[in-house]
């Protein structure tokens, strides 16, 4: 698929589209919080993939987990840009830097989660479902999944232990670029800690590309 | 069995005696849950025995954590494996009252357990139910003008190829959301044979049946793999005969969803494979039993056909569905108005519609019909009426339809009758008759 990207076949493209558009478009949704907002970044999103379709690495992880990446570049680096912009405009009222660190922080983890379910084995996202939106306990789950009570509950860790890993990545990168969107592309920022696994947007708009980060949340 | 230790790289060693941090119960799903909370953790409250102060619900579990009573483990309490084993169920509140307080118990002991309490706690409130947000069907037309816009394609789409790559995948989009009961929904086909409609029953997988079976026509005409394989009729391809061969040949025992992939690869493989060859094959000749359609209106036909029945699907399992993209109508209803002077002349072989009034040579102006779709995709079109090889021109226009581009879709996939058509005429009658009846015959199985 990445060669008939490269080779620009507009074939390509849609089937990429159709693969991928309702993840793109889902995880672009839970960062913002916002249709129209989700609908823009899924544009920004499938140009970027057309427009750099070598700056994905197969050895890094599956098309599928990178176009998830690029997503959630897109839709953190837009939502900071909305809530820079809200900040300067709210006055008084406008909430300090460190909220908004935490609500860009919180939407982040909450994509990369969703996307950690989506990509979880099967039988183990079978098993959260039962016992957290069904309500049934691990007995219930193990019986209703036709699996040993051990197992039931061996997939119900091991699902929560994977999930939890939405958490312990790194931040996306710090505010301070998009509170200032700086007309100058690319100055690069020195990342605080170690480089995040996702690697960071350095690109001053939404129309940048968010770098060669790969999904490697599994 | 395998222990969850398998998979478990980041436990430190089990340190006694450390204070643990509990976090608080689980929220609900929905703010409202069915059920009952489940089982609160034991609070230090001096007054009231442990445990039975319910927690305080919270939206998304992430409050700092609750110092929990010690209360010491009951007797004969499992095993750290299993306790350990427990944890993921422990966190979703998925385990009975006796094990929850096991495992809490054990948490005041063992801090590498109480981490990962915490940590799959903590992960508890990251479940999220799914969107169950529709993606505009509309949305992907729009992402590819803009990336083609960015970076234009080498190999492109031909611009007649692409509303069957829309329809396709607005289908597609519609068949990912459906359940196995939904495809066994019945659904009734309707056109028009002759002067009067006739309808046929099947199901949501017999019309992908049939779309897979028709399309299979352009397959093969393009050197792709028949879908009916072996079973193809042999003789002249004919959309009905190779359809009803199909439907005998699907097994009874199949899931009904087994036909979605194959049609979603051949359509795929379809438009990938105009794409390659180009403008070099827009007028082979695609045959269709009785006629035949250059390749560049086969698609056409194929995307108007995929969206008809999309609509019937859509209709059948009560989903809304949108009709094409305006461009993309507009190419739709000028084929239909390029195929009506053949489909007159085919009615007059019939006996089905008024002779000519006057022989007109070939390419020349003859009497015409000016058609006027409106609204989205619409567009004048003048209609020979004397032969297919008259020329239709402004000058010698005898009738004027006009009608909403909707209403005339519907007409020529044979959904409403020619009388019924909320047309607005002016001129000749017969004229006018003979056309609408026209239009309602170019609909078929």
């Amino acid at each position: 698929m990445q060669q008939r990207l490269t080779h620009g076949e507009a074939a390509a493209l849609g089937e990429v589209y159709d693969r991928f558009a309702s993840l793109v478009h889902s995880l672009a949704h839970r960062v913002l919080d916002d249709e129209d907002a989700a609908d823009r970044v899924t544009r920004e999103v499938f140009a970027y993939v057309w427009e750099h379709p070598d700056s994905y690495d197969p050895k890094q992880g599956t098309l599928r987990s990178w176009v998830a990446a690029v997503t959630r570049h897109q839709a953190v680096q837009r939502l900071r840009q909305t809530e820079a912009a809200s900040a300067r405009d709210g006055g008084s009222e406008a909430p300090e830097p460190a909220e908004i660190e935490q609500k860009i922080h919180e939407a982040s983890t909450a994509a990369r989660a969703d996307y950690i379910v989506t990509s979880m084995p099967a039988p183990l996202r079978a098993a959260l479902e039962l016992a957290y939106f069904q309500r049934r306990d691990y007995r219930q789950t193990a019986a209703d999944l036709g699996v040993t009570e051990d197992e039931a509950r061996r997939r119900l860790r091991l699902g929560l232990q994977l999930l939890s890993t939405a958490r312990t990545h790194q931040a996306l990168p710090p505010a301070h670029r998009a509170a200032h969107p700086a007309p100058t592309a690319r100055a690069p920022h020195a990342p605080r800690g170690p480089r995040p696994p996702h690697s960071p947007y350095t690109g001053p708009g939404a129309s940048a590309p968010p770098g060669p980060g790969h999904g490697r949340s599994l | 069995m395998n222990g969850p230790d398998e998979w478990d790289g980041r436990e430190l060693s089990d340190s006694p005696g450390e204070r643990p941090r509990i976090p608080s119960p689980r929220s609900a799903p929905e703010d409202r849950g069915p059920l009952p909370d489940p089982a609160p953790l034991p609070v230090a409250e001096p007054d009231g025995p442990a445990g039975t102060s319910p927690a305080p619900e919270t939206g998304d579990g992430t409050e700092p954590p609750v110092a929990p009573v010690i209360i010491p483990a009951p007797a004969g309490a499992p095993p750290h494996r299993i306790l350990k084993s427990l944890l993921g169920a422990w966190a979703l509140a998925a385990c009975s009252a006796e094990e929850t307080a096991a495992v809490e118990a054990h948490l005041t002991d063992y801090a590498s357990c109480a981490d990962e309490a915490l940590r799959l706690r903590e992960a508890v409130g990251l479940l999220h139910p799914a969107d169950s947000l529709d993606l505009d069907p509309l949305l992907r037309s729009r992402v590819l003008e803009l990336c083609l816009g960015r970076r234009p394609a080498r190999i492109p789409v031909p611009e007649w190829a692409t509303p069957y790559d829309a329809e396709t995948a607005k289908l597609d989009a519609l068949l990912r959301d459906m359940g196995p009961a939904e495809w066994r929904a019945p659904v009734r086909l309707r056109w028009f044979e002759g002067e009067r409609p006739v309808e046929r029953e099947t199901t949501v997988a017999g019309v992908m049946g049939h779309l897979m079976a028709v399309d299979g026509l352009v397959a093969t005409a393009l050197g792709l793999t028949d879908p009916l394989g072996t079973a193809a009729p042999p003789g002249a391809p004919d959309p009905l005969i190779r359809t009803e061969t199909f439907w005998r040949a699907a097994d009874e025992k199949q899931s009904p969803l087994a036909t979605h992939a194959p049609w979603r690869d051949q359509s795929s493989a379809l438009i990938r494979q105009v794409s390659f060859a180009g403008t070099k094959v827009a007028e082979l000749a695609v045959p269709y039993g009785d006629f035949r359609l250059p390749l560049r209106d086969s698609f056409l036909d194929r995307a108007f056909e995929c969206w008809v029945h999309a609509g019937d699907i859509a209709e059948a399992v009560d989903y809304p569905y949108e009709p094409p993209a305006a461009a993309h109508l507009h190419q739709l209803v000028d084929l239909a108005a390029r195929l009506l002077p053949s489909a007159l002349a085919d009615r007059r072989r019939a006996g089905l519609a008024a002779p000519p009034q006057r022989l007109v040579e070939a390419g020349a102006p003859g009497r015409t019909l000016h058609l006027e779709v409106e609204g989205n995709g619409g567009g004048h079109w003048y209609i020979a009426l004397d032969s297919p090889a008259a020329l239709g021109t402004p000058e010698h226009t005898v009738a004027h339809i006009a009608l909403d581009s909707a209403e005339f879709c519907q007409l020529a996939a044979g959904h409403i009758s020619p009388e019924e058509a909320a047309a607005g005429q002016l001129g000749e009658r017969d004229a006018i008759r003979d056309v609408l009846f026209a239009t309602a015959s170019l609909s078929r199985l």
